[in-house]
């Protein structure tokens, strides 16, 4: 039992991580109507972040998880206005391509100066050790993974949802040119909304460093299980890319512990089975 | 929504000797690259890619889906016709038909299941659907995993053409490519290709002529993942393996890349792309690292500022069809 326990944990760990990236793919593609290939090399860039300012500016995890994604966002609201707004209009397969070519270009920058190998991110003090739970031992730095994922997650949601800023929002997505004849800037809200997605993936790339180790390729397989996560939720809900993000997580640890032979393939399994039975997807409105 | 492709030019008689001309100086040149003294292992790699390409433009530029799964087509026929010629010991010509038909029941599968999304959707569930098959083959027995399917025997083609010779591979692939390239050229010229190109531009539209569009978008699937299923086996022949790097991600966006560069929805573009792209690796591929970073950049430009490709730009400034 404490190895479906632990399994159990490690798939919400990752779970995490799906919701995180797919929030900020569905957050993405509502303002901007473009997939955004190049989260998983963003995600990896908040990884690279963290283990940068520890080692070369001595500035500790905490500080990490605020800074990299706020340097990520910028990164990312530089990359909005010099590229990414041209294509306002275009086919949105474009917006695909030129994002798939961003992400090639950050992971081939860091793959020359990395290698391909990992490097070790140490756990901050304050998260090291466990805990005993009686039926199972929780190392605290995974719980805090969990946890704090979820907060950030649930933050997200209200933000969109509840407030008058996501109001703005939600109504920029239906109509621009309306919501612009109100006297908002939308382009300028365009650009703030990819940088606070690209923000949420480089949080999740913090998060995992100390997890997964530091890799340039860290993000590049993990996109596209991503993908296959935003395929089987739809994008058309925050609340929707959550829970399938944190679902199909633990779905995964589980296939690790019964059958772990295919416990790389379960999430594009589920996905074809859902396509079979649900062509637009859980949340689905059909796009 | 703009379309991939802004001057649809109508097909004329014109255009079609336009494109005849263009099509026999191609086959003509590359006839005679043997007596020319470059390298033929170059040409035929890029002839395969080439005809991959082809492939994939025949989705992407006649039917607006634009497939990030296409290595699978790629490897699953290379790993079939690997398996059939080293295991089994067929012959070249029934290896061939042994990995196109691999990648003709692979495309009728996943087809069913992508058809039933579209644009980005399409392009991501291609994308997982080859990843679920890279990882079968990371673990299946028969393809070896890590090391892949090597030391495959070239053998005598129809029991006559020595393949092991260069210069006679050269012709095989070379006419297995001008082969497939003429069938998709029938395609895209056929009513039915007209349909699909009608699609493209308007898809609600033409569901409301009474055109099941499902259909032509699933028989179009088939066709170029059969296609590129040919691309696959022939390539058995000239890299004498087949391994994991032809079924991985990376190898689906080199051919996006190669169309992308020939330009779209253009007839001979895919070729040029593909001999472009080749030709960059063989010359920078004491970079490293650096060629990826290389190919980024040059999806980046392309999407900028040069969507109309190479041949796109060329046929777009003359006003022709190419």
């Amino acid at each position: 039992m404490q190895a479906l326990y632990a399994q159990l944990l490690v798939g919400l760990i990752n779970g995490s991580f799906y919701a995180l990236l797919s929030l900020g793919l569905a957050v993405i593609f509502g303002m901007l109507n473009i997939i955004n290939f190049a989260h998983g090399a963003l995600y990896m860039m908040g990884a690279f972040v963290a283990y940068f300012l520890l080692n070369l500016g001595g500035i500790n995890y905490w500080w990490a998880l605020l800074i990299a994604p706020v340097v990520v966002g910028v990164f990312g609201m530089i990359l909005e206005r010099t590229m990414l707004q041209w294509l306002t209009g275009l086919d949105h397969l474009y917006g695909l391509l030129l994002t798939f070519g961003i992400a090639l270009i950050v992971q081939g920058v860091f793959q020359n100066y990395f290698g391909s190998s990992g490097m070790p991110y140490a756990i901050p003090d304050q998260l090291k050790g466990g805990m005993n739970l009686g039926f199972m031992f929780l190392p605290i730095y995974r719980g805090w993974v969990v946890i704090f994922s979820l907060v950030v997650c649930i933050a997200t949601w209200f933000l969109i949802e509840k407030t008058r800023l996501g109001a703005y929002l939600r109504a920029a997505t239906e109509n621009p040119t309306l919501v612009r004849a109100f006297g908002i800037n939308v382009p300028r809200m365009i650009t703030l909304t990819y940088g606070l997605g690209v923000g949420l993936a480089a949080l999740a790339g913090v998060l995992s460093a100390p997890i997964n180790q530091v890799r340039p390729l860290m993000g590049a397989d993990l996109i596209i299980v991503v993908f296959a996560v935003v395929v089987i939720g739809g994008m058309g809900s925050i609340m929707g890319s959550i829970i399938t993000g944190f679902a199909l997580g633990v779905i995964e640890g589980l296939t690790k512990y019964f059958y772990p032979e295919a416990s790389n393939t379960v999430v594009f399994v589920l996905m074809v089975l859902v396509l079979l039975v649900k062509p637009t997807g859980l949340t689905g409105r059909a796009a | 929504m703009t379309a991939l492709t802004d001057d649809t030019l109508p097909v004329t008689p014109r255009a079609i000797r336009d494109e005849m001309v263009v099509f026999v100086v191609m086959a003509v040149l590359l006839a005679a690259v043997p007596f020319s003294g470059i390298y033929p292992f170059f040409v035929m790699q890029a002839l395969c890619f080439a005809l991959l390409a082809c492939a994939f433009n025949l989705l992407i530029g006649y039917g607006g889906l634009l497939s990030f799964g296409h290595a699978m087509f790629l490897g699953t026929a290379g790993y079939c016709s690997a398996h059939a010629l080293k295991v089994w010991a067929l012959p070249p010509e029934l290896g061939i038909l042994v990995g196109v038909a691999g990648a003709f029941v692979l495309s009728l599968i996943t087809g069913y299941i992508s058809i039933r999304r579209q644009g980005i959707y399409f392009s991501m569930i291609t994308l997982a659907l080859s990843q679920l098959l890279y990882f079968i083959y990371l673990q299946a027995p028969f393809t070896h995993g890590e090391d892949g399917i090597q030391g495959i025997p070239q053998g005598h083609m129809l029991g006559v053409f020595d393949l092991s010779k260069p210069t006679v591979l050269y012709y095989v692939v070379l006419v297995g490519f001008l082969a497939g390239f003429l069938l998709i050229y029938r395609i895209i010229n056929s009513p039915f290709g007209e349909v699909l190109k009608a699609i493209r531009e308007n898809e609600p539209r033409a569901i409301s002529l009474g055109y099941r569009t499902d259909q032509y978008k699933f028989l179009a699937f088939v066709l170029s993942g059969t296609v590129a299923g040919l691309a696959g086996s022939l390539k058995v022949f000239v890299a004498q393996n087949a391994s994991l790097t032809d079924v991985h991600w990376s190898m689906s966006g080199e051919v996006v890349l190669m169309t992308l560069v020939g330009g779209l929805g253009t007839i001979f573009g895919p070729v040029v792309g593909a001999f472009a792209i080749i030709a960059m690796q063989q010359y920078l591929a004491g970079f490293g690292q650096w060629v990826t970073v290389i190919q980024g950049s040059i999806f980046v430009i392309c999407v900028l500022t040069f969507r109309r490709g190479v041949i796109g730009e060329i046929a777009h400034y003359f006003r022709r069809s190419l």
